[in-house]
């Protein structure tokens, strides 16, 4: 990646996705959970998609969090994931299981944890 | 997947690791929103595990053409910066933080960010409510619960009461007001406790 230190990429967010604008069948957002493989990355791969593969070396993020990281818009990062998900090099799951996503004691356990926070 | 390792320097995250422990299984979001220098990212800091991170949004053509209305000419390069931060809580419950721009503007933009939210906390500073009408338009437009935060300044005036304050901004009666002080942790993590409670209380889960 032609990412100057400290500085914006040299390569535009339009050209990061190779000219895709739409991201594919999988279904991403803001906060899905992007997690590397482990499959052997191809020799082909572009750089953009490099890029994103390596921030999933030392664990799982969100699209926003690689997004910040790689200092893309989040559109890019959509693109580029669903484009590692089609290709098998990198997994992604839905921020909340569907089954707990109603879950009426989610709320409560939320408000737990932030009273434990307090005073420490 | 291998652990993350401590001994990786981020410059660009202050050195700390930002990849999601390996706990973490669900993921939910409140909205920070509220007018430009509010203290949206001030609160998110005084909380957040990771130093807040931000994107930079682009902003689309129906917002583009309102600015263009206020006079700014580069429309291609406009963008605002949503930062963001994140709380991991017991249980793999992970609470993200997005501080949200509030201007009307901002629309298309706030209902991509505001997609699948618990609510939203709006951060209201009383020398200037009139700057708050737009996000509270905002918000209730996009059906989120909210709970509205003071954030208390050296200078905000005291002679306020609760219920002015409340007619003025054109509240619900349920509606819960806090104050607090968003360079507080305690007082920030009050306000979102207050934001939660009131979910808990009159917005059930299973009905949204």
């Amino acid at each position: 990646m032609t990412r100057r230190r400290g500085g914006r990429p040299l390569v535009p967010a339009y050209l990061s996705t190779g000219g895709v604008a739409r991201p594919s069948v999988t279904h991403l957002e803001r906060l899905s959970v992007l997690t590397g493989s482990g499959e052997p990355v191809p020799a082909d791969l572009p750089a953009a998609h490099a890029a994103l593969l390596e921030e999933l070396e030392y664990g799982s993020l969100t699209v926003v969090e690689a997004a910040a990281l790689l200092r893309l818009p989040v559109s890019a990062v959509l693109v580029l994931a669903a484009d590692l998900v089609d290709r098998g090099l990198a997994l992604a799951r839905a921020p909340i299981p569907p089954a707990r996503r109603f879950d009426p004691d989610l709320l409560k356990r939320v408000a737990d944890g932030l009273r434990d926070l307090k005073h420490r | 997947m291998a652990s993350a390792t401590s001994s990786t320097v981020d410059p660009r995250t202050g050195g700390a690791d930002v990849h999601l422990p390996d706990s973490a299984r669900d993921l939910v979001k409140i909205l920070v929103t509220g007018p430009f220098g509010v203290g949206k990212t001030t609160l998110i800091r005084s909380v957040s595990e990771i130093r807040p991170l931000h994107t930079e949004e682009q902003l689309t053509e129906a917002s583009a053409q309102v600015d263009d209305l206020a006079g700014v000419r580069d429309k291609s390069t406009t963008t605002v910066a949503i930062d963001f931060g994140r709380i991991s809580l017991p249980g793999g419950i992970v609470l993200y933080l997005f501080g949200t721009p509030g201007q009307e503007r901002f629309r298309p933009l706030w209902d991509d960010v505001a997609y699948g939210a618990l609510g939203a906390l709006v951060l209201v500073d009383t020398r200037r409510i009139d700057a708050s009408f737009d996000v509270l338009g905002l918000v209730e437009e996009s059906g989120l619960p909210y709970a509205v935060a003071f954030n208390t300044f050296p200078d905000s005036p005291r002679h306020h009461t609760a219920g002015q304050l409340r007619a003025a901004l054109d509240l619900e009666p349920t509606t819960p007001m806090v104050t607090c002080d968003a360079r507080e942790t305690d007082s920030s993590l009050d306000a979102l406790l207050a934001l939660v409670q009131h979910l808990i209380d009159h917005h059930p889960p299973e009905n949204r």
